[in-house]
């Protein structure tokens, strides 16, 4: 198993463990019980994503690193995510946003990666599949409740879309991993994955009665290493347990 | 001596008494958790599968699978497969009607997929088909937050995933 292939897993994973950190931020905070519960559930399931997957990372780059030693003991140009999920978050209709921009693009993504040619990957993703349905679900309802309700949560809609959309894109841009990880069968091309991100997108966006922003220089760099120094602060305070008491048990 | 096939039963009949930790009142078996029971002498295989990808009781699951057989056979090793996804529909008729005793709606209707969802058959505690959702999401990662019209509680229900 190459480089490229550990490289093109991470980008998925790092991406769900980062969400995972910055729903959990939620806990004890949201606006309504009901919806701290919901974060907080949607956070386990992502989490639960990216452990599988941190895992497998590990096993095939045979370096001897478990999930753990993945996610406590990188530094921020070692992750691999998407930029987008490492915005702060914001006001309630901001993270609902990139929620909604983040699960659109998780349902495109695990039916695909459930025909992996790797079978640990295919069954963490045939799982994965049925959970970003049920969130995307929550997601997309939030947004139309809150683009279509009252002004002053329009507004906020409104001001989130202008803040997250240049950051929505960057899922969709191939390189060389991508194609090196598409050509092995493992993961699909990023690329391919748009016309149904896009069709799904505009769709809730216009019942939301929000507009279709025209397409930016998209944002970029996550992916191959080259964050917002927002990664960096999360980091700091995802790790600092596991660095400062390394081997620790309970 | 008992035979091969009772060595099996014995296995399923000692995973029949493990409850869920969060569902305590259905076993892992009611809930379709534990796949596959092989045995070889004294040695037993078990296969159990996660409900999702972030279900925490995973552990403890394990740990009391192990506990109940270790009593009966020398060697109990658990395995934890992944696919095929766990699904509601392996939730066996005696869960659901478990589910329903203690007050928990189990996994109702279909609808279309993605963003329509699914709903309960009906009220756990009346049998009241009119029930509205309060909360997608619930105490536990398998569960919603729903309410009766006609006799007014609030219920969990077990989500048809």
């Amino acid at each position: 198993m190459g480089d490229h292939e550990v490289e093109a897993l991470l980008r998925v994973a790092d991406s769900c463990l980062v969400l995972a950190q910055r729903l959990t931020g939620w806990c004890g905070h949201a606006p309504a019980l009901e919806e701290d519960i919901a974060l907080a559930n949607v956070a386990l399931d992502v989490l639960g994503q990216a452990r599988g997957l941190l895992t497998r990372a590990g096993e095939l780059e045979a370096a001897g690193r478990d999930e753990d030693a993945l996610a406590y003991l990188r530094d921020a140009p070692d992750f691999r995510n998407l930029l987008l999920v490492e915005q702060p978050n914001g006001d309630f209709a901001h993270t609902m946003l990139r929620q909604f921009l983040f699960d659109a693009w998780a349902v495109e993504l695990w039916p695909e990666l459930a025909s992996s040619t790797d079978p640990v990957i295919a069954g963490i993703a045939g799982k994965a599949a049925k959970e970003a349905a049920y969130h995307l679900r929550h997601s997309a309802g939030w947004v139309e409740r809150l683009g279509d309700g009252t002004d002053e949560s329009h507004r906020r809609m409104l001001a989130s879309l202008e803040d997250l959309w240049p950051y929505a894109g960057e899922a969709f841009l191939d390189d060389d991993v991508d194609r090196a990880a598409a050509e092995a069968g493992l993961a699909p091309l990023p690329s391919s994955l748009l016309a149904g991100w896009r069709a799904r997108v505009e769709a809730v966006l216009t019942e939301s009665t929000l507009p279709v922003p025209p397409d930016p220089w998209w944002q970029r760099g996550g992916r191959q290493g080259r964050h917002t120094e927002q990664l960096t602060r999360l980091l700091a305070e995802m790790q600092v347990v596991h660095r400062a008491y390394p081997g620790a048990r309970w | 001596m008992s035979s091969p096939r009772d060595t099996v039963r014995d296995a399923w009949d000692l995973l029949g008494q493990v409850p869920d930790p969060e569902l305590p009142t259905v076993s892992v078996v009611d809930l379709g958790i534990a796949r596959e029971v092989a045995v070889d002498g004294q040695r037993v295989v078990v296969t159990i599968t996660p409900t999702y990808s972030g279900c925490p009781a995973m552990r403890e699951i394990e740990h009391d699978v192990r506990a109940a057989l270790a009593g009966r056979f020398a060697v109990v090793e658990v395995r934890i497969v992944l696919s095929p996804p766990w699904t509601t529909d392996w939730i066996t008729p005696q869960g659901r009607a478990r589910l329903t005793r203690s007050g928990i709606a189990p996994p109702g209707v279909r609808l279309l997929p993605l963003l329509t969802g699914d709903r309960p058959a009906a009220c756990p505690r009346c049998g009241s088909a009119t029930v509205e959702e309060l909360s997608g999401f619930g105490s536990t990662a398998c569960k919603a937050l729903w309410r009766c019209l006609a006799c007014r509680e609030p219920f969990d229900y077990v989500k048809a995933h």
